[in-house]
């Protein structure tokens, strides 16, 4: 990307910020009313779990917590609240919906960025493995694995590396997220952190390697064929050299869309495999706000990700832009 | 003076068919030589077997590259190693593509794609190879070559495009340029200063330039020498002006005839244009001459053989036996006569 381009992109991003602020209120709109046909709300599920809640209790509960409001008023009131940059306050939790969010946040986004860098690396290397055996026993093996991958479901596939890596050869820990009272500081922290996060994001990556290994297989073999590969042949360079600077580079710009399309994705398999090992992330809160009602948190990871969905996609499109120069960030 | 590349009997074979056969060529340095013939006569097959970058399914059966290099030793590439033939390869011998449109990378700026090169054969660091890049895309008359090194193919037209393909050719000073149809696709006036600009190097860097072309205006202009190819074998070989004076082969003649001529006032409503009847088709599981079924002149002895290539002049070969006895005929009755 050329140095004229940035100003360009400034301003791209400046319009995609502007455009995002109508479809996220839009999509939170929607998600109130849809929260509303499920039966029950917060106050419900509290005095269901305690066990002996009265009529007077649990009108009580609703009172506080304003779901005794028509819907009109109490959609309202959050989105007088979203103007004022709160989220809410939890009646589950007791606590503001925005800290919670923010507890668990780091978690989520750094066990989504494990995975997604696994994805890549994993499955940029086998589909080019995959690519430059086309047709010969390496690229058949790689197929079937890849095929495995795709279709075993994540959270069977966490529990078979638990199985395997924790209990069998005891090399990493089963869940959670570091260990508890170690009281580690520095590179050790880092360290303990990293050891949790290996298995839940790999199986959370299975799944989008076998995409990436078959699509960027595809695209070598597309690219390979193409006038430009036979120049660079013609200049001398090495079968290397012309995969990494004339196929590889060309072959990646679809990879990477998927990807921008699948980081969404990402953040609903990490409900399952945050569940499967204990990690303490939005996919597990997100759960919880579900049985136990709890809206306000619901609204608030669903205007997350919305948000997140929307940077993703601003983000990728400047990528495509850097990798392919005849896209322009419009 | 010894050729820079001699090329003995050269056949490349796919599994099911052989689309050039026995084919031998010469390009001496300094020399401009048009291989001339229509679509599928195999022209484009030998231009990429000389750089050894013949499609997958395609292999050489048989004959030798000689090729003589900066040093004088003259290697085989039809034999070399991948790693060896890899030095050649834009260093000696380099090649310029019909399109100009797709032989270009779409996502490296095409300064980098000139500078690659130039760091691959003579390793300069990435900053002298984009300088040198800035300079060779000076050479090939690029206007303002610093700011359009920073421009991607698509920003280019196809002649600009052509003209850095040629810059990449260039860029190592190659012994041999090898240019497959490299006006084609691109706007008559603009042809022309492409030729020119590939004229001027052939001068310029002294290498020998092999043409690869169905236009015979493109010949006239600027071979010294042509090879006129039909259905995989060479049929005439001779200077140009020899070619365009006295052409020999039936096959050459009829091309003559049917190029259209703007000096001879010819014009389609003045008549239809001359066409060499039938089509190339017909050269497929022919026994003996491959041009038979389409000549006019042909004999019970061209289908029963195929024709050898005879010297009927120096350096004028035609594989006709029919114009050969004739033109053998004419020779003795002239020395009888004088």
């Amino acid at each position: 990307m050329t140095m004229r381009r940035l100003p360009r992109i400034l301003k791209a991003v400046r319009r995609t910020a502007l455009q995002a602020v109508p479809t996220v209120i839009g999509i939170l709109i929607l998600n109130f009313f849809l929260l509303r046909l499920t039966p029950g709300d917060a106050a419900d599920a509290l005095a269901g779990e305690a066990g002996a809640a009265t009529v007077e209790t649990l009108a009580a509960l609703k009172s506080k917590f304003g779901l005794d409001l028509p819907v009109a008023e109490q959609l309202g009131g959050y989105l007088w609240n979203l103007a004022h940059f709160s989220l809410g306050v939890s009646p589950r939790y007791n606590q503001p919906v925005a800290e919670l969010i923010g507890a668990r946040l780091p978690n989520t986004l750094s066990l989504m960025g494990l995975a997604l860098v696994f994805a890549l690396l994993i499955g940029i290397t086998l589909g080019a493995l995959m690519a430059t055996f086309a047709g010969r026993p390496t690229d058949r093996v790689l197929s079937v694995l890849a095929l495995l991958f795709y279709s075993i479901p994540s959270f069977w596939i966490g529990l078979m590396l638990i199985v395997l890596f924790s209990v069998k050869l005891g090399w990493l820990p089963t869940g959670g997220a570091e260990t508890i009272g170690a009281n580690l500081t520095g590179w050790d922290a880092v360290l303990d952190r990293a050891r949790y996060q290996i298995l839940p994001a790999l199986s959370l990556a299975l799944f989008y390697v076998a995409i990436y290994a078959r699509l960027t297989r595809d695209d070598m073999i597309e690219v390979r064929t193409q006038d430009h590969v036979r120049t660079a042949r013609a200049k001398g360079l090495s079968p290397f050299a012309v995969t990494r600077d004339h196929v590889l580079r060309n072959a990646l710009i679809p990879v990477t869309t998927m990807a921008g399309i699948h980081l969404a994705g990402l953040m609903g398999g990490a409900v399952v495999v945050e569940t499967v090992f204990s990690w303490p992330g939005l996919g597990r809160l997100a759960y919880e706000a579900v049985m136990g009602r709890d809206f306000h948190v619901l609204l608030g990871i669903l205007l997350l990700s919305s948000l997140l969905v929307v940077a993703v996609n601003a983000a990728i499109d400047i990528l495509q832009a850097w990798l392919d120069p005849r896209i322009e960030v419009r | 003076m010894a050729p820079l590349i001699d090329v003995r009997d050269l056949s490349i074979a796919f599994p099911r068919a052989t689309p050039v056969r026995g084919l031998s060529l010469t390009v001496a340095a300094g020399e401009t030589v048009a291989l001339v013939g229509e679509s599928g006569s195999g022209k484009s097959l030998t231009a990429l077997a000389l750089m050894r970058l013949l499609p997958d399914a395609a292999r050489i059966a048989s004959g030798e590259i000689l090729f003589r290099g900066r040093d004088g030793a003259v290697t085989d590439l039809a034999g070399l190693d991948d790693r060896a033939l890899r030095r050649v390869r834009g260093r000696d011998i380099a090649m310029v593509f019909q399109e100009p449109m797709t032989s270009l990378n779409p996502v490296l700026s095409v300064g980098q794609q000139v500078a690659e090169v130039v760091r691959l054969h003579e390793g300069l660091s990435r900053r002298a190879a984009f300088a040198r890049a800035v300079e060779l895309l000076d050479l090939v008359r690029i206007p303002e070559p610093r700011r359009r090194a920073g421009d991607y193919p698509h920003e280019l037209s196809g002649g600009m495009r052509q003209r850095v393909m040629i810059a990449i050719a260039v860029a190592c000073a190659p012994r041999l340029l090898i240019a497959d149809e490299p006006t084609t696709a691109l706007d008559v006036t603009i042809q022309a200063q492409v030729l020119d600009l590939l004229d001027a190097l052939r001068r310029d860097l002294s290498m020998g330039l092999l043409l690869i072309t169905h236009d015979l205006g493109v010949v006239a202009e600027w071979a010294d020498r042509v090879a006129v190819m039909y259905a995989g074998r060479k049929v005439e070989d001779a200077p140009f002006e020899t070619l365009f004076g006295a052409p020999l082969h039936p096959y050459t003649r009829g091309l003559l005839a049917a190029s259209p001529r703007l000096d001879a006032g010819q014009h389609y409503s003045a008549g239809a244009l001359a066409e060499i009847a039938g089509s190339i088709a017909s050269a497929a599981g022919e026994e003996g001459c491959a041009f038979a079924p389409r000549c006019p002149n042909a004999r019970a002895l061209c289908r029963a053989a195929v024709p050898a290539l005879d010297a009927v002049a120096p350096g004028h070969l035609v594989a006709c036996p029919v114009t050969t006895s004739e033109a053998q005929r004419e020779a003795r009755h002239a020395l009888a006569v004088g």
